[in-house]
């Protein structure tokens, strides 16, 4: 059986990376006594996969799961079960049967959304001015560890309202819009804010 | 004082910055946060190395289960912040906090430190500082919380002797209870409203003093060390009455139920795992062994509560891997039922489990087969020495054909990589007797050969022997640098170039740092201090260890470093450690010691009690505990009734002194 949970990572969480996510879930599946299938070989790997790697002190309400189970199991009352063994800054909102043939899931993400929250207020008219001039540039020239890219395909929109700005960015492999990354050609510094994944948007049709 | 607010709020603004910022975050399953205003008294548990090591440490887990069980009382974490992170933290003027609530340290009544090793003194020295605490005990008043430290090093506490308020020496599981008891009534006495974080203070001279009469705890502040005109100790004496002049350790009658709600760290860590504790002590005498020698009697957990512990835990905990701990496994007295319980309920189920110290026998291979579907990972055995003088010198006697047929069988069972664990700088070891460790190795790998091909592999560990206090080996120098470093080279030279063979050695100038605390006096204490204030810490760490520190804070105390490791002592040495004890009497340990001159072994003393001085010491708790309980012979004799306390020379505890409620008063 395979299974889609959808979760949040909050508080300490947020400092929790992708490979040590992977030993959260595996050891949170051992205590709510899922019966997680395992890969064979030598060194049996716990069959599951996160749909998209949160960079670390990143808060998210939206993060996505697919678990194998060797067995089927009754998914009432199993976001409840699993809440009572996390730790408190993961939480899992829904969990859903997912098609066993479909596609590995980091392959179906498209989008994500962030909401950055400012620690430092922009007065609204210049931070307005600063997204518009983003959001006309035909091509922003980014480098990032060595490599060449153009931010502006990967920002497909930016708004800003108070102290927030939301902003949706492909979340392709291979093509991804870091938040961080953005800010920085809106003059922010990254320090300054707080920024949570709100939304993931898979490819249509999603099981 | 920064509020944990204020310090949660500058943490978002650095960890980003850091290497594994998730070591400073806490939100862990299993970890007890209470309403702070709810409890009366509050303690920070404190492993003085980086978290990665510290959250699985045993001993501050059974603290941390102790002081939370009760209604009363919490207890939070801390660890040392490594290097870049202590960095910010005193550029954005962070203090220590506890994981729990991100209170700093210093709102806390009891800052416990656990130091196993020497090697986190300077450490311990640091945490104190980085927590906004006068790191002298001499310097703190009653605004500061109280400092006390356990753990095995301590069983030598004086070169720590200025920093600490209180040592408990020996087994905490009844002890903290006591301190946190005294604290208590201290409090209520003197209860003042002096700050908004700490609501309430104390009489610390009357808490120190109290402190200093419970069994097992020692107050290095109401002790005098008179010395000789050769750097020696004449003799160490108490300044105030109705203390004992020998502080014996605590040890519980009977193992308390083990912990099973373990942290769950949500970052790798070094050891991430359920461990359950099924035996205390060790009686098989290797006179180079710190822990075998301060942890008598031998007590073992029965094998239905350790399984019910494990399963408790890895429900609790969900870790992929178990590890059955003591001493020496293969001593225990049902063994073979407990692999195969452990076998039967975790087979199959993913996890791993690991049994340590086996003796070198098939029957191991047997129980290792039980406990491992697949042969993956190594297996380890210490043989420790490798010629028949060298063996008999230690007390660890393993002829050379049963380590040959033992290694051979791992092999042909379907092992591939054996650990070989050895020691060098034994009591008038010789390149001859290095040499052995070489031919042995070789030997192993050439015979491993014959049965399983070319793919067998032997990582072989050699480490430095560090003579410790309170074991046979007190007496003995040390080799200097020089022999080490020749030894070493030997073994590099003949072991360097085989491919089947990895070697690793410990670096010298972490031994020598080891040996001149584990058997230093109270003038240690300075230079400890002065290495530390020249910026030496994290002392079992390349990164942070600064050893041309140590030798300029030796030089600028005018002390020399090998007064404290190459020298042999006299034998009628007193020793800075005189007024401690782990009940092994220092008689028993010079007998032994002089047995091991004339290369006479002793036998494991479940055969043969060697009157080693347990017994007399804890006859009372012998008595109410027979049987299998301990693993010493039975008390037969009426107890004594109620030996005054100012006779009580030899240290002899009594149950009446352990009971928590009798605690003696003295001014109030």
């Amino acid at each position: 059986m395979r299974i889609r949970i959808t979760f949040s990572k909050q508080g300490p969480l947020r400092y929790t990376g992708h490979l040590d996510l992977h030993k959260l879930w595996e050891r949170a599946a051992r205590r709510a006594e899922l019966p997680l299938a395992y890969s064979q070989g030598f060194h049996p790997q716990p069959k599951m996969s996160l749909a998209a790697a949160l960079p670390l002190g990143f808060s998210s309400t939206c993060e996505v799961l697919d678990m194998r189970l060797e067995r089927d199991v009754a998914l009432d009352g199993l976001p409840d079960r699993l809440n009572e063994t996390l730790p408190p800054g993961i939480r899992v909102t829904h969990i859903e049967q997912a098609d066993e043939r479909a596609p590995a899931l980091q392959t179906q993400v498209v989008e994500a959304e962030y909401q950055v929250e400012l620690r430092e207020q922009v007065p609204p008219s210049e931070l307005k001015r600063r997204i518009e001039s983003a959001l006309a540039a035909e091509s922003i020239l980014r480098e990032r560890r060595g490599k060449k890219y153009d931010l502006r395909p990967l920002i497909h929109s930016i708004e800003a309202a108070d102290d927030t700005i939301v902003m949706l960015l492909a979340a392709r492999e291979g093509a991804t819009g870091r938040p961080e990354e953005v800010l920085d050609v809106l003059g922010i510094a990254f320090e300054e804010t707080k920024i949570e994944r709100t939304r993931l948007v898979f490819n249509a049709p999603q099981v | 004082m920064l509020t944990q607010t204020q310090i949660e709020n500058k943490l978002d603004r650095i960890l980003l910055k850091v290497q594994k910022p998730g070591r400073y975050v806490g939100g862990e399953l299993n970890s007890t946060v209470k309403d702070w205003d709810a409890v009366q008294t509050k303690v920070a548990l404190v492993f003085p190395d980086v978290y990665d090591i510290g959250v699985s440490n045993v001993g501050l887990k059974i603290l941390y289960d102790q002081v939370n069980q009760r209604d009363d009382a919490l207890a939070e974490r801390a660890y040392a912040p490594w290097l870049d992170m202590e960095a910010l933290m005193r550029e954005h003027g962070i203090p220590l906090y506890a994981l729990e609530s991100k209170r700093p340290l210093a709102c806390f009544d009891l800052v416990g430190l656990t130091l196993p090793y020497e090697t986190l003194y300077t450490n311990a020295l640091n945490v104190l500082d980085l927590a906004g605490i006068p790191v002298r005990s001499a310097d703190r008043d009653e605004t500061h919380p109280i400092i006390i430290a356990g753990g095995h090093s301590t069983m030598n506490p004086e070169p720590m002797h200025a920093f600490i308020d209180a040592f408990v020496i020996g087994e905490g599981e009844e002890v903290i209870h006591d301190i946190i008891n005294v604290i208590q009534r201290v409090k209520c006495q003197t209860s003042q409203v002096t700050s908004d974080l700490r609501p309430s203070t104390f009489d610390r001279d009357e808490l120190l003093r109290l402190l200093a009469h419970i069994p097992g705890v020692y107050v290095p502040h109401f002790y005098e060390a008179n010395y000789l005109e050769d750097g020696t100790l004449s003799h160490i004496e108490p300044t105030i009455a109705d203390i004992p002049k020998i502080v014996t350790k605590r040890v519980v009658a009977k193992l308390p139920p083990p912990p099973t709600k373990f942290i769950v760290p949500n970052i790798d860590i070094v050891h991430n795992r359920v461990s359950v504790e099924i035996m205390r002590g060790c009686t098989r005498g290797c006179r180079f062994c710190h822990a075998g020698m301060i942890t008598r009697p031998v007590r073992e957990r029965p094998v239905d509560e350790v399984v019910e512990a494990l399963e408790a835990a890895v429900k609790s905990s969900g870790f992929e891997e178990i590890a059955l701990l003591s001493l020496s496994s293969s001593d225990y007295t049902n063994v073979l039922e407990l692999v195969t319980k452990v076998g039967e309920k975790f087979g199959g189920t993913h996890l791993k489990v690991s049994l340590p110290s086996l003796r070198i026998e098939s029957v191991s291979i047997d129980l290792m087969e039980k406990l491992r579907d697949k042969r993956s990972g190594g297996f380890t055995l210490a043989p420790e020495a490798a010629t028949e003088r060298m063996r008999r010198i230690i007390n660890k006697y393993i002829p050379d054909e049963d380590i040959i047929n033992t290694t051979r069988e791992i092999y042909s069972r379907g092992w591939t990589t054996i650990k070989l664990y050895f020691m060098i700088g034994h009591p008038s070891e010789t390149l001859e007797d290095v040499q052995a460790i070489a031919d042995l190795c070789k030997r192993v790998i050439a015979e491993g050969r014959k049965v399983a091909g070319m793919r067998v592999k032997l990582n072989a560990g050699v480490s430095t022997f560090v003579p410790k206090s309170q074991t046979p080996f007190q007496w003995v120098s040390c080799d200097t640098p020089e022999q080490i470093r020749a030894k070493q080279a030997l073994l590099r030279r003949e072991l360097g170039r085989d491919r089947s063979i990895k070697l690793s050695l410990t670096d010298a100038e972490d031994s020598f740092l080891e040996s001149w605390l584990s058997r230093g006096d109270r003038k240690m204490a300075e230079v400890v201090y002065t290495a530390w204030k020249n910026g030496s810490k994290f002392d079992a760490w390349n990164e942070g260890k600064k050893y041309d520190a140590w030798m300029e804070a030796f030089a600028e105390h005018g002390l020399d470093p090998l007064f404290y490791t190459h020298r042999q002592r006299r034998t009628d040495e007193v020793f800075p450690w005189e007024h401690i004890t782990a009940a092994v009497r220092k008689n028993f340990l010079f007998q032994d010691f002089r047995q091991s001159l004339e290369g006479q072994i002793r036998v494991d003393c479940r055969l043969d009690c060697f009157a080693c001085g347990i017994l007399p010491t804890f006859a009372q708790i012998r008595r109410e505990n027979p049987g299998d309980v301990w693993k010493c012979p039975d008390v037969k004799s009426p107890g004594k009734k109620a030996i005054p306390q100012g006779d009580n020379v030899n240290g002899a505890v009594t149950s009446d002194q352990l009971a928590v409620n009798s605690l003696p008063v003295v001014g109030g």
